[in-house]
């Protein structure tokens, strides 16, 4: 057997070529950032697609570049504050003093929706009525059949099945999961001390899938399943939806509308730092399970003119990009937000000398 | 060489050609010699240094949970408590039932290749089994997730589920709703990964046997499978067990595939049907937001160990291919 020698020297090279390449990807990356005014990002996975989006007409109008990785919030949270991009976007908030400790602010670039989505013989999308109480108590594993009495209150004429409940959750840390745990928490008290509000929690019942495709396939080949995915995989994949009763007593569809609603009845004026997460939102028309994607900037960062161009891309998403966050099914932020967030660049964000960097 | 020879023959006095092909040799002697020991140095310096790495990382986790991180379930990342007990289960249960049906196919196929199968056929099958250990993870997970689970929950679970209810401890291994996702599709998926690693290694090793030997059993009168019991088996044992312990370690690492079919649950339960999670899945899933240091510490701690694991395996895989050098050797 000459097999251990053999492996030697292919293993050897490859070994080598991984260490050129690592040493070669890093300078690049910040040539990237410093060189061809290209503004980098990264973070979020859930803000990707409209990010690379309007990065595509942006470069068109301006001839200036967005380079976003798609890295997760958590990684985006970590890349901004180690300053080795310009911006980080993430789908949780960060606390005022997480802000304050990281010379950061945060606003909120453009809005999702979390929905629950089922797969019940019988039962058409949109038909069975959930609220946020009857949804915990499926998800923690107290209610276990789809003919339980609190969910049969809520569909007094849906045709609902015997069977056991087959529960589908995000196994990756995900914001999507964040927003989910997140209403739960607020609308079921015993949700937060026995589950909690974080992007991963420790599921008391169900499987775990990977990505939003992943809850969504599994939810599609497992009968009596329910799950939760974000708005554009529930409409695109046409899978079964709830809708949901809000804080308002009032029952709701998903959707743009809905999202924009919970949006704007947001105080986020009184918001410090911005940090508000918008799900169980006040308002008839709101869909309770909306979230925001936050993006971070330096507030006087070590390259300005870094900033200054990633600024200037977040002002035209702001007024041009709302039809093509509208045609990815996202929900563009209202303009009375947007106005408070212009108003936050221009007070808090300046250059070394002290100069504001948005006029 | 050549060079050496046509600078010779040219007008110049030998002496000092001599001299000069002798030092370019020298030259290129001490390059290859310093450029590949660096290069080997390299390798160690990556791997202490990935070593390194992971104890620095896991040590926040490590000092906080102490030995209780190996023997607790728990996984709660929002009140920050982890144990490593369900993915260590995890890794170890797919694993074994991964070699369990791998192991046997594998054998036969390479008893067949090796014995049995007329030589047009070998080349195409030999290559069919190393195109498979060419697929991406990826691919086989994708596959896991939508071609083999609703086949398994549909038409393979349901019949265990009700074979088995009521026969004790079997009962138990198989019981609950047929997801089609979870432990046990997890290992049939690992099983076709690791076939042609332990496949290709053993065919490798059935051939070192002497023809002499299997031709003087066959003489005796023994049967295809007599001579395979009685003399390439014994002959082969531990490169065999090499190959078996090199698909073994590919088991246990393997992330992409797993991810997608086990479930990632958190959890230890009795039934092999029901979700659970492996050491490799948990960090593939969780990393990427694990925001505090000590998720991110726990996550590290799990690298380690199954850096541990899988380093034991190995170590003892290259002791018995050590021993069958040896042999052969002989």
């Amino acid at each position: 057997m000459r097999f251990p020698r053999a492996a030697l020297l292919p293993s050897l090279i490859a070994s080598l070529l991984a260490l050129a390449a690592c040493s070669k990807s890093t300078p690049s990356a910040t040539e990237v950032a410093a060189g061809d005014k290209d503004i980098s990002g990264a973070g979020s996975t859930f803000f990707y697609p409209i990010a690379s989006k309007w990065a595509d007409t942006y470069k068109k109008e301006t001839g200036t570049g967005l380079n976003y990785q798609s890295i997760g919030s958590g990684g985006g949270i970590k890349q901004i504050k180690s300053k080795t991009v310009t911006f980080g976007a993430s789908d949780k908030p960060l606390s005022v003093d997480e802000l304050n400790e990281a010379g950061l602010i945060q606003f909120p670039a453009i809005i999702g929706g979390v929905i629950p989505v089922v797969n019940l013989e019988g039962i058409t999308p949109g038909q069975l009525v959930l609220d946020g109480k009857t949804l915990a108590a499926i998800f923690v594993g107290d209610i276990k059949k789809w003919d339980d009495a609190a969910i049969k209150a809520l569909n007094p004429e849906a045709t609902l099945p015997a069977a056991d409940i087959a529960i589908v959750h995000r196994s990756d840390g995900s914001g999507t999961t964040f927003l989910f745990t997140d209403y739960l928490s607020k609308v079921e008290p015993s949700w937060k001390t026995r589950v909690g509000a974080n992007s991963a929690v420790e599921w008391p019942a169900g499987i775990g899938a990977k990505g939003n495709e992943g809850v969504a396939g599994v939810v599609k080949q497992t009968a009596a399943s329910i799950g939760y995915v974000e708005y554009a995989y529930a409409k695109q994949n046409a899978m079964s939806h709830v809708r949901m009763i809000n804080q308002a007593g009032k029952a709701v569809e998903p959707g743009i509308e809905s999202f924009q609603a919970a949006a704007a009845n947001a105080d986020w004026a009184a918001a410090p730092g911005m940090n508000l997460v918008l799900t169980d939102a006040v308002g008839d028309a709101s869909w309770p399970i909306t979230g925001a994607v936050f993006v971070f900037f330096h507030k006087q960062p070590a390259q300005p003119e870094n900033l200054a161009s990633a600024i200037k891309f977040f002002d035209w998403a702001y007024t041009k990009g709302s039809a093509e966050a509208v045609a990815l099914d996202y929900v563009p932020m209202p303009d009375a937000v947007t106005a408070l967030v212009r108003q936050l660049w221009k007070t808090s964000l300046t250059d070394s000398a002290g100069q504001p960097l948005y006029r | 060489m050549n060079q050496v020879a046509s600078v010779a023959s040219s007008a110049a006095p030998a002496n000092s050609i001599t001299a000069s092909a002798l030092r370019r040799h020298t030259l290129w002697d001490a390059v290859l010699k310093h450029g590949t020991r660096s290069a080997a140095i390299t390798v160690l310096l990556l791997l202490g240094g990935v070593i390194v790495t992971l104890i620095e990382g896991s040590w926040l986790s490590l000092s906080t949970f102490g030995p209780g991180f190996l023997t607790t379930e728990k996984w709660n990342p929002v009140s920050e408590e982890f144990g490593a007990l369900a993915p260590i289960y995890g890794t170890l249960l797919t694993s074994l039932i991964a070699m369990l049906i791998g192991i046997p196919i594998s054998i036969g196929i390479a008893i067949f290749l090796t014995e049995l199968c007329p030589p047009r056929l070998k080349r195409s099958i030999s290559t069919a089994i190393e195109l498979l250990a060419g697929i991406p993870s990826i691919i086989y997970g994708i596959w896991g997730l939508f071609v083999l689970a609703p086949f398994l929950q549909a038409h393979v679970q349901p019949v265990m589920i009700s074979t088995f209810a009521g026969v004790p401890l079997l009962g138990g291994l198989f019981a609950g709703p047929p997801y089609g996702i979870g432990i046990f599709t997890a290992g049939i998926i690992l099983s076709i990964m690791v076939l042609p690693y332990i496949t290709s290694v053993t065919r490798d090793v059935f051939e070192t046997v002497p023809p002499t030997l299997k031709e003087s059993a066959y003489a005796l009168g023994c049967t295809t499978w007599e001579v395979v019991r009685q003399v390439v088996l014994p002959f082969t044992s531990t490169g065999v067990i090499g190959g078996i312990m090199l698909g073994l370690g590919r088991a246990l690492g393997e992330t992409m595939a797993v991810t997608f079919v086990i479930g990632n649950a958190h959890r230890i339960s009795g039934s092999l049907l029901a979700p659970g999670t492996t050491i490799s899945a948990s960090i593939a899933n969780e990393f990427t937001e694990a925001e505090t240091e000590l998720y991110t510490s726990s996550l590290i701690s799990l690298g380690l160990l199954l850096f541990l694991i899988t380093f034991t395996v190995l170590a003892i895989a290259r002791f018995m291919l050590l021993r069958l050098q040896r042999k052969a050797g002989r």
